[in-house]
């Protein structure tokens, strides 16, 4: 995983609530036996549209999205962080995340960062005034700074450390694999097997 | 104190608990479908790591797969190749798979079910948000990511938060006509997309105690839309009387004592939930949605709403773009709403109860001129269940097409999709934008609409046949 510590970067302000996976890569692409790839279909149907705020040049190559309420519902599809980023998102601030979608989100190295709603809005405001200017997120201080806003955001130490290290949940689970087994062996004997 | 369900259920699988870290959760059930798992098996690969049990991992191929000529090689080159990596890495590292026109293959969550291989108290992960499903046995069920597949494969185990609980309780009786789908549309119309994020919803009350074990999987099925991270049902006669004698369930000595510990499987009286939600069913409605997200539901019985009557001003906006999107007009009753297709399918009204449901309805009527009716069932074993009933002849009949066993229209990964500006009234679970097909605008209802409206063309109750 791709470790994340401090990032800046300009940002693209999202103001749509409740975006589905679905919309931020369709089921077309899941199709792909790849990781890589799919920033071409992110927001896809979404980018047809020529007022969509990704086809606006002044943010393009911008490395931070400032979305609605409740980003990444619906489906579990990996995809879409997997689109996110190969787009060039490194980080996405909203005021609540869909829980699958977050856990993929740090399981990949793409941070989601949730912040109160008016926070989130003061931000889109910002970078709508000004295209170009550049926000913050710093993991190691849990901050985002930027457009004369300071916030500071929550997460876990332990998913901090993790994320700060670029550390892979595979291997960490693996160095207690004593734990596995023993747990293994207390398991009662008429649970199903797939036969 | 006493603990819920859900926390009965955390306990015992909990393998390694450490300060500050995710508690180390043992699972018991890994569902695998050709979706979400080629590049998990592929990062098996380049690690040089097995799947650790492959004894309980069951994959079936569900999304990609073409529900007519199921014979013929499938025509999408990259849906072929999706299902063939399955197939690969499938023999490749000994995992039981349930190909296309196997009599076991079907949508991973009717399948688990029906082999009897999603029981009470069990913990049970897919690479698939609707693992919710399997809630309804009493099983902590949820949705993982690709990564997640990866990891459970290799260690069947996952790092997790430990989730907040809510209670939703449902009182009184379902009144006639009203089914598990319109009281799961009304629940998710009541708390929001977002409103479980974070929990895990247990569904109690009389209501939920009267379903049946079909009708209490359609219930869990859509916790996810919702935004819960799964929804459980206190296992009881309804759910051991599902269970006994299915292929995959113990039997004499071991039954017996699977059944002693599932009986132990309900909250506790003095358990605290973190937050709880009462919903009268006695004045319950069929539902349908209007919008572009699974909260946007309303009785069946009343006009398209008006946005400017919401006061949060982004669900105003929310409110505003789905009208656009799905061509409606505030004020618009529902039941005017002419539609061009009619789904009857998915894993979450795809079974044998959702098919006979449908074909009462059906049963000696014709379906609308110029309406499209895709009937699919959940599975193969479905599929045969409801044919040597002769509910095909009852579709057929009407005007409506009986299809083969997958996920088909729910998501549109196979050709069944609906083409830009088409409308439809479908027994699925997500009315996205362009899930069912780009431009695409999907009306969620149960069986028992999606069937009457077939029959008149616009969205109707069977009541109002």
């Amino acid at each position: 995983m791709e470790a994340f510590t401090t990032h800046t970067g300009r940002a693209v302000p999202l103001r749509r609530s409740d975006v589905d996976t679905d919309q931020i890569i369709p089921s077309d692409w899941l199709k792909r036996i790849e990781r890589t790839g799919f920033g071409a279909g992110l927001f896809s149907e979404w980018r047809t549209d020529e007022n969509f705020v990704l086809n606006n040049p002044a943010y393009a190559g911008a490395s931070i999205l400032i979305a609605g309420v409740d980003f990444g519902t619906g489906s579990s599809r990996e995809h879409a962080v997997w689109a996110l980023q190969d787009y060039g998102f490194r980080a996405v601030i909203s005021a609540r995340f869909a829980d699958i979608f977050r856990g993929n989100a740090l399981g990949n190295g793409l941070l989601p960062v949730q912040l109160p709603a008016q926070i989130v809005e003061s931000l889109q405001t910002a970078v709508e005034g000004d295209p170009a200017v550049e926000i913050t997120v710093d993991l190691v201080a849990r901050e985002v700074r930027g457009a004369g806003i300071t916030a500071s955001f929550e997460l876990d130490d332990f998913t901090r450390w993790r994320l700060l290290e670029g550390l892979d949940d595979v291997g960490l689970t693996l160095r207690h694999e004593e734990h596995i087994t023993a747990f293994e062996r207390t398991r009662p004997a008429w649970l199903p097997t797939a036969g | 104190m006493g603990r819920t369900l859900a926390e009965k259920v955390w306990d015992a699988h909990v393998v390694r608990q450490a300060e500050g870290e995710p508690d180390l959760l043992y699972i018991d059930l890994h569902l695998v479908h050709e979706v979400t798992s080629p590049q998990a098996f592929e990062a098996l690969r380049l690690a040089g790591r097995p799947v650790r049990r492959t004894d309980l991992t069951v994959a079936t191929e569900d999304h990609n797969v073409p529900t007519t000529d199921t014979l013929a090689p499938i025509a999408d080159p990259v849906s072929a190749a999706q299902v063939e990596a399955l197939r690969k890495n499938c023999a490749e590292f000994g995992v039981r798979l349930y190909p296309m026109n196997d009599p076991g293959q079907g949508i991973v969550h009717v399948v688990g079910p029906q082999l009897g291989l999603s029981q009470p108290g069990m913990t049970i992960v897919c690479g698939d948000s609707h693992t919710s499903t399997h809630g309804a046995f009493g099983a902590l069920a949820f949705g993982i990511g690709t990564s997640q597949v990866e990891h459970v494969l290799a260690t069947q185990t996952l790092p997790q938060r430990r989730p907040k609980t809510m209670a939703v309780t449902v009182e009184g009786d379902l009144p006639a006509g009203v089914t598990a789908k319109d009281l799961i549309l009304a629940i998710i119309a009541r708390i929001g997309t977002g409103g479980g994020a974070g929990h895990v919803i247990e569904y109690r009350g009389a209501a939920v105690r009267g379903l049946s074990m079909e009708g209490r999987m359609t219930v869990c099925n859509m916790s996810i839309e919702a935004g819960a991270r799964a929804g459980m049902i206190a296992p009881d006669e309804t759910t051991f009387a599902y269970l006994a004698g299915r292929e995959r369930v113990a039997t004499g000595a071991d039954w017996d004592a699977a059944v002693a510990f599932w009986r132990t499987l309900s909250s506790d009286p003095d358990a605290v939930f973190d937050r709880e939600v009462v919903i009268d069913a006695t004045t319950l409605t069929p539902y349908v949605t209007w919008g572009t997200n699974p909260g946007q539901a309303a009785p069946l019985g009343s006009p398209v709403p008006t946005p400017e009557d919401y006061a949060d001003p982004a669900a105003r906006a929310s409110a505003q773009r789905a009208l656009t999107y799905m061509g409606l007009t505030a004020g618009t009753p529902l039941s005017e709403v002419a539609v061009d297709t009619v789904f009857i399918g998915s894993c979450t009204n795809g079974r044998l109860s959702d098919l006979r449901a449908a074909a009462d309805v059906l049963r000696g009527r014709q379906v609308a001129e110029g309406v499209r009716v895709l009937i699919v069932p959940g599975s193969m074993r479905i599929k045969a269940e409801a044919e040597a009933e002769g509910l095909d002849e009852v579709f057929e009949a009407a005007g409506a097409q009986w299809r083969s066993a997958g996920c088909s229209m729910c998501l549109g990964m196979n050709p069944d999709t609906l083409a830009p500006g088409e409308r439809s009234a479908s027994t699925s679970n997500r009315n996205f934008e362009g899930r069912q097909g780009q431009g695409g605008r999907t009306h969620l209802v149960s069986p028992q609409v999606a069937a009457a409206t077939a029959v008149t063309g616009r969205l109707t109750a069977p009541a109002d046949l």
